[in-house]
């Protein structure tokens, strides 16, 4: 099998790939022994803990924290004043880590001490006096963008964006340009193509509507933690719950002007990360503190400070307009999307565009975005950021569409689906896509045919997402016995290393039990980018192969050392080096374990490598069906039946990629039905807990039923395509196209918790 | 001549404009004459926060991709997932 093949042609039957094994790190994690971001500690270890903003905007007059250090018992105490200043992106990283001369949102974190024990940290905390000026603040993303708003950073943005969307005719009318120099406004964003004007003017119904949507946060149920230890020579260590050590470990040292090659980063086990993990809060905090005392740091969040302070999704303001002839033919499409981030620049507002209609074949279609800053905690990635809620007005509107066309809901999807060599809404022509096997497959299914009952809705929906490659690195070594250590730089959120172990064997032929799959530290492997994107099945699992036919390479030039034949007449198939053919000899197979025990005798030890920066992973597409039952009374709202169809590719660990469906369908439902940042007028987060922030449990989800479809990505040898985060990009439309049907009016907020059903059941009656 | 479209913030950061026509027999030379022609568009390039469609292939890094004047070519924001 040639070493740069990329194409599914090369590989159609598996033996061990498509299996469902138990994961090789399953039983640590049930019995306990599996160790988190805070099971590490160090001998000497202080515990490390952050003084937080009670204002949601002030300005820092002053930090004393002389009577903190005084405290019997403190070894450090850190403010801005103890870190480096930076410019550019780290700039803004640094400031959300440590507050410089404003805090810009309720939890912002502005000094933090070592102490010996946690009770001397608190009454450390407690001492130290910090002078506020009380400024006004903005938490909303519509009054964000009033001309009259409170500013995040005066001066910071020149209004220019701002023009652009009061020049833009989108906004509503009768608005001035604006006259100010600065604004809340970041960026503005601009995607599609064709004319919508003339679009709109072909279509026979138009659809129009405006949608919010709250913050929620990813929920992982591990808070973030870490251990730092940095030693007198500047040396240092850091364990670490994450998405990305080699990230943690640049950003870091970056941050606090540490060469690269001193910190070594190493990935505890990740209690979930959901992409809540894919950058820094408490890591640079930890290393300034060990360095200053001189001393191991360990700091752990507690789960207030986790709503408070880490990273929740955007929340968002849209308006969305859908044109399509009687057939049922869309002709027009046409979105304005407004995504708060908290008080940084970077909401995911871009993708939120760029995935509106990226599921349909338009003809006319223009996307604008806005990224807008509010005094709220800098928002992190959420499994496909940005696209649920683009997909929740969009998908919101094609509902409606059918409803009003008298078309069932699949097949006014399946009649507008973008297909392989439809120009998206975003801009590229799309290659082999599975979205109509979805739609197919959704349809023939059992829950699409049950008889609904009174107070009973359905909702469909579909959703897309780009899935990503990137850097990364991968190691096979050959152990003694025939077994194989395989090291990848991707954290395991989800399960890859049972997934990188099916392919590893898969390509040697050898038991999936012979493969033992680690998480090599940032000093033991070649860079590897984040696990996010949906990409560690396919980048790592794409470098896992191609480590294993490096390896298998070596094998059979060991084998053909052997025998005294070459090299190229050798061939590796399963689990064994073969003479190629004939005419390369008569020699009985050496199977892997009798090549690893003559290794060392034969030209010592036997490794595969492979490290790329991976291009190539295929989109991936969902549609879900979901029905649910409305209490008109309490307002309640009971999800009866979920089905996921999805397009894996391959399905490498069907088990796993049900989990993933799985998983991504109820984090959606929460989001539909409870879960909101819920800020006072203070500016305050009222509900930093799970009593209070609610997700879903058990008792609120039906089974998930899922459907594997497997449409081959040609950029991959096994056909694989990420399936991580589109799962969670239909449910909020799914869910509350299905509430809407069943209240018998549309669903435009959420969450769609009972008082808003109850709000909108009774101004359907009134 | 390598014909290139833009999307996202790099159409109001390029004054409207929405296509160029560059030279350039891979990613990270088509970007250079890109920068050359649209100033505006320079700090972007340097803060490495475009990604680079081909065919419908999204590229991150991948600056020596080679780049042909069939290639359907569009620039987009860096983009991440979770």
């Amino acid at each position: 099998m040639p070493l740069d093949a990329k194409t599914s042609k090369d590989k159609k039957t598996f033996k061990s790939v498509g299996t469902s094994p138990i994961r090789p790190d399953g039983l640590d994690k049930v019995t306990g022994r599996a160790r988190f971001g805070a099971d590490m500690s160090a001998p000497g270890m202080l515990v490390g803990r952050i003084l937080r903003s009670p204002h949601a905007h002030a300005k820092i007059k002053s930090i004393d924290t002389s009577k903190a250090e005084a405290l019997p018992g403190v070894k450090a105490v850190i403010t801005s004043a103890d870190l480096p200043k930076h410019k550019g992106a780290d700039e803004d990283i640094l400031i959300n880590i440590m507050a410089r001369d404003r805090a810009l949102y309720d939890g912002h974190a502005v000094a933090a001490v070592a102490a010996i024990d946690p009770a001397v940290a608190r009454k450390a905390l407690k001492l130290i006096k910090i002078d506020y000026e009380v400024l006004p603040h903005v938490t909303d993303v519509d009054l964000a963008m009033l001309p009259d708003a409170p500013l995040v950073h005066p001066g910071r943005y020149d209004g220019a964006a701002e023009n652009e969307h009061l020049a833009s005719g989108l906004q509503e009318k009768g608005k001035a340009k604006s006259k100010r120099k600065s604004t809340n406004i970041v960026s503005r964003y601009d995607f599609g193509h064709g004319d919508v004007k003339k679009g709109f003017k072909q279509a026979d119904v138009i659809v129009e509507h405006e949608f919010t949507t709250e913050a929620t946060h990813q929920g992982y149920i591990e808070p973030h933690a870490c251990l730092a230890n940095v030693s007198s020579d500047g040396s240092g260590e850091l364990w670490v719950c994450t998405q990305g050590h080699f990230m943690v470990r640049d950003v870091c040292a970056a941050l606090l002007g540490m060469d690269v090659s001193r910190l070594r980063v190493t990935p505890s086990e990740i209690g979930g990360g959901f992409g809540g993990k894919t950058t820094v809060f408490i890591e640079p905090v930890a290393l300034a503190l060990s360095r200053k005392a001189g001393r191991p740091v360990k700091v752990v969040m507690s789960r207030e400070e986790v709503f408070r302070a880490s990273g929740p999704t955007a929340s968002s303001s849209i308006k969305v307009r859908l044109g399509a002839r009687k057939d049922g033919r869309f002709v027009a499409a046409e979105a304005v999307l407004k995504y708060q981030g908290g008080a940084f620049p970077g909401s995911p507002v871009e993708m939120g565009a760029m995935t509106a209609f990226a599921c349909y074949d338009l003809p006319n279609v223009k996307i604008v975005g806005y990224d807008v800053v509010t005094n709220r905690p800098k928002q992190a990635a959420y499994r496909a950021p940005g696209a649920p809620m683009s997909a929740f007005a969009v998908e919101g509107c094609v509902g409606e569409l059918a409803e009003k066309l008298g078309m069932d809901p699949i097949d006014l999807r399946k009649k507008n689906a973008a297909v392989e060599g439809t120009k998206s809404s975003y801009g590229p022509t799309f290659g082999p896509i599975g979205l109509v096997e979805t739609l197919d497959a959704a349809k023939k299914h059992k829950n699409y045919k049950v008889k609904l009952g009174k107070n009973q809705g359905r909702g469909v929906a579909s959703g897309f997402w780009f899935n990503f490659a990137g850097n990364t690195c991968v190691n096979i070594n050959l152990n003694v016995d025939g077994t194989l250590a395989l090291a990848v730089g991707t954290p395991d959120i989800g399960g890859s290393r049972a997934s990188m172990c099916l392919m590893a064997a898969e390509e040697l032929g050898i038991p999936y039990d012979d493969v033992r799959a680690i998480i090599a530290d940032t000093s033991s492997l070649g860079y590897n980018d984040v696990t996010d994107g949906s990409r560690v099945t396919f980048a790592s699992g794409l470098a896992t192969i191609n480590a294993a036919r490096d390896c298998a390479a070596k094998l059979c030039e060991r084998a053909a050392k052997i025998w005294g034949i070459p090299a190229d007449a050798v061939k590796w198939e399963n689990g064994a080096a073969h003479p190629a053919g004939s005419n390369a000899g008569n020699f009985p197979p050496l199977s892997i374990k009798e090549l690893a025990a003559q290794a060392h005798s034969t030209g010592g030890p036997i490794a595969g490598h492979y490290e790329v920066n991976a291009d190539g992973a295929g989109p991936s597409f969902a549609t879900h069906v979901v029905d649910v039952e409305v209490d008109p009374e309490t307002g309640y709202m009971k999800v009866l039946r979920y089905l996921v169809v999805q397009d894996a590719g391959k399905a490498v660990h069907p088990a796993y990629v049900e989990g993933q469906f799985q998983g991504g369908a109820v984090q959606g439902i929460g989001w539909v039905l409870n879960e909101e940042y819920i800020y006072g007028e203070d500016g305050r987060l009222q509900n930093p807990g799970f009593l209070d922030y609610r997700i879903p449990v058990c008792s609120d989800v039906p089974m998930i039923d899922t459907v594997i479809v497997e449409v081959p990505n040609p950029g991959h040898p096994y056909g694989v395509r990420g399936v991580g985060e589109t799962s969670i990009v239909p449910p909020l439309a799914a869910v509350a196209n299905a509430v809407s049907a069943a209240m018998g009016v549309r669903a435009t907020t959420l969450p769609m918790s009972p008082p808003r059903v109850l709000a909108a059941l009774k101004s359907k009656s009134t | 001549m390598l014909t290139v479209r833009l999307g996202g913030s790099l159409v109001s950061r390029a004054g409207g404009r929405t296509e160029f026509q560059l030279e350039g027999r891979n990613i990270m030379e088509m970007l250079r004459h890109l920068g050359q022609i649209c100033p505006e568009l320079q700090p972007m390039i340097e803060k490495n926060v475009v990604s680079v469609a081909v065919d419908g292939q999204i590229y991150r890094d991948a600056l020596l991709h080679p780049l042909d004047p069939g290639n359907e070519i569009i620039l987009l924001p860096r983009m991440a997932g979770g």
